[in-house]
């Protein structure tokens, strides 16, 4: 029996896909490198120390005295490292690709609930995004959207959108049969029933969603630097690469920093608002 | 006309469900039809005409269908077939925002297991029906507000659900049906999550704010006890099917066939039937009949005592043959020999109640209504008789 031509009928699938969509791409890549860029500026526009102390009021608000403490200390120390700019600009590929991973998965996690249909379709895909090695959808990307921060954004949406989507699927289908019905019962529309009842009570679900989603953008980022994505992976990556192991260890140690930051606003914010409540 | 009429609905489930209506008309029974095709019949071919203002209680066993039946009425299940009409209109060939009108204005419902929902406040949770609606903030909360204090919740606005006990949570989820003023309040279960104590105070509140609210009431139960406490009238199911319709006195006393009967007879009677039920004629003569003719009368029919009463039927108080015929000798006039203290209750006193008070007392008990006007006298062997399961005996006299 003669071997599936498998690989090239994905070579000639991708070629087709980059000639036929490339308008589309283009548009698609304008837009990413315009939100990435405009977090960029929005970062260094402020001087260090000032960001350092916005981030701190925004911790102490949070309500968390050690988080603030910890903030402070991790970013004074990135700044006296100097892996200021990197790490802002790593920040803002974080946050971009986390926002669109939000916008995405969020609407087909509830989509993911509310469908049977859906959901099969879904989770497999799901499964093979989480499992196929980053690496090969990282040159398709390449040849749609060409070197530098976007196919990095696009990898780490691809990488990093499950767990959103996941989530809110689950968030949504815990919510007791009993409580959809009342709203049912009393004259809900669809979109009442999922905003005033659903949707919060799947949050607590939903933010742990986005809380791994960031977490897992944030692991991508020395992939993404290797098509050329800057910040603190390129940064990374040069090290290890010129066997400097001291030198890598200061950027893994702004990454570290970063991520924990990260991982602790994202988890706060849900309960200071509950706290709120 | 009836506020609600049910023609003739069934609920099946599982595919080929047609099918299986027309193998139940055929005379198929609900096993059969599980067992062969696989189809579950929730409700079977049920019918019924609730009117305004009554308190329609559903009762059966769990699996009879009647959370089903109940969920049919506002098509949170939607039926296999018949007609459900609420003021006329049927219910299933409304369009969505139709049917939406309807639950929003005209049928509210109350959950078993509270469904309250736990991110919102109490007073919150009370306004949602009202939210959806968009009517507005001062107003809706004027409502809530209203409703809360209906329930007895005043003050507990600002908790969580989480924070209050059973039987307060009960009353949210009420004060939120009622915080819509429907015409009709569907109450699955209301009341079987909480403890018995609790359960009573509730049956007796809903039974206040019906009189008061003057609500159609669709309420199910799998509790005789309540059925018989709280209905006006009871349907009873039984796989799926109704077996009877009637009033609690009616199920009690002509059970339909042996299903009911076996289902009713370990009622404790005396916690169901009211003194109207065993009370019987009243002898009375007005206050300005003199002493012989009081006791002329009690000798024509054999009895040791008589009631006095006013013009207009007012009890005034009670003699006895024994004062009489001294008063007679003595020359006095009826108003001084007049017991004026003797035991009265009212018409819907339980009969267990009526006990204790017809063994204790000298003179028969009189039955008042409202107005203190005499419509019936309660005799001990009357009491017995109704216990013991017969219906009116009309050999016993009035002596007590």
């Amino acid at each position: 029996m003669p071997k599936i031509p498998l690989a090239s009928w994905i070579d000639s699938l991708v070629e087709w896909m980059g000639d036929t969509f490339s308008g589309f791409f283009n548009a698609i890549s304008f837009i990413i490198e315009g939100i990435v860029e405009f977090f960029t500026d929005v970062f260094m526009l402020p001087h260090p120390y000032l960001f350092i102390v916005i981030l701190a009021v925004l911790a102490y608000l949070l309500g968390r005295l050690p988080l603030t403490l910890f903030t402070v200390i991790g970013f004074l120390i990135i700044e006296n490292l100097g892996y200021w700019p990197q790490t802002m600009s790593t920040l803002s590929l974080v946050i971009t690709a986390g926002l669109i991973s939000i916008v995405l998965g969020v609407p087909l996690g509830i989509w993911a609930a509310y469908s049977k249909t859906a959901s099969r379709i879904i989770i497999p895909i799901l499964d093979f995004m989480q499992t196929m090695p980053a690496f090969v959808y990282l040159l398709p990307a390449v040849t749609f959207f060409s070197l530098g921060v976007v196919p990095g954004v696009i990898a780490s949406v691809i990488f990093a959108i499950p767990p959103t989507i996941r989530l809110t699927r689950l968030g949504i289908m815990q919510v007791s049969g009993e409580l959809t019905e009342a709203a049912d019962a009393f004259g809900s529309t669809s979109g009442q029933k999922l905003f005033k009842v659903q949707l919060p009570l799947a949050m607590p679900t939903l933010m742990a969603g986005i809380n791994q989603t960031i977490m897992l953008c944030l692991s991508m980022v020395v992939i993404a630097s290797m098509i050329g994505a800057q910040g603190i992976g390129a940064e990374v990556y040069r090290a290890v690469t010129q066997l400097q192991i001291g030198k890598g260890f200061e950027a893994g140690l702004a990454v570290v920093i970063l991520a924990i930051v990260l991982d602790r606003f994202t988890q706060n914010i849900f309960k200071t608002k509950k706290r709120g409540a | 006309m009836a506020i609600l009429q049910v023609k003739n609905v069934s609920k099946l489930f599982g595919p080929g469900a047609e099918q299986g209506l027309q193998l139940l008309e055929q005379g198929w029974s609900k096993a059969r039809i599980a067992k062969e095709k696989n189809i579950t019949v929730g409700v079977n071919r049920v019918s019924f005409d609730i009117q305004e203002g009554e308190i329609f209680v559903i009762m059966g066993l769990s699996g009879s269908g009647k959370s089903t039946l109940v969920r049919l009425l506002n098509r949170l299940i939607e039926p296999t077939s018949g007609e459900i009409l609420i003021h006329g209109k049927d219910l299933r060939k409304m369009n969505k925002e139709q049917l939406r009108e309807v639950r929003r204005k005209t049928i509210s419902m109350v959950f078993q297991k509270f469904a309250l929902f736990p991110h919102r406040t109490v007073l919150d949770n009370v306004e949602y029906g009202l939210e959806i609606q968009k009517v507005n903030k001062s107003k809706r909360r004027e409502a809530a507000m209203k409703a809360l204090e209906l329930v007895g919740l005043k003050g507990w606005e600002d908790k969580m659900p989480d924070e209050l006990s059973g039987g307060m949570q009960q009353r949210v989820g009420l004060a939120r049906a009622l915080a819509n003023d429907p015409e009709i309040l569907l109450m699955d279960e209301a009341f079987s999550a909480l403890d018995p104590l609790i359960r009573r105070d509730m049956q007796d509140e809903l039974i206040e704010l019906q009189d008061k609210m003057k609500k159609t009431i669709v309420f199910i139960t799998h509790d005789l006890d309540e059925a018989l406490r709280i209905g006006d009238r009871i349907a009873l199911m039984k796989d799926g099917a109704v077996v009877q319709i009637g009033t609690p006195e009616e199920i009690l006393t002509q059970p339909a066939n042996d299903y009911v009967e076996r289902f009713v007879e370990d009622v404790d009677l005396s916690k169901v039937l009211t003194a109207s039920h065993v009370m019987r004629r009243p002898e009375a003569i007005t206050l300005d009949r003199g002493p012989r003719v009081a006791l002329e009368l009690m000798r024509e029919r054999g009895i040791s005592n008589l009631f006095v009463i006013d013009r207009a039927k007012k009890l005034l108080g009670v003699i006895t043959a024994e004062e009489a015929s001294d008063a007679m000798k003595n020359h006095r006039k009826l108003e001084d020999i007049l017991i004026t203290d003797g035991p009265r209750v009212g018409p819907d006193t339980l009969l267990n109640e009526l006990f204790e008070i017809t063994s204790m007392s000298k003179v028969p008990l009189a039955v008042v209504d409202d107005n203190g006007r005499l419509m019936g006298v309660i005799v001990r062997g009357a009491v017995l008789g109704a216990l013991a399961g017969e219906s009116k005996n009309e050999g016993v006299t009035q002596d007590a």
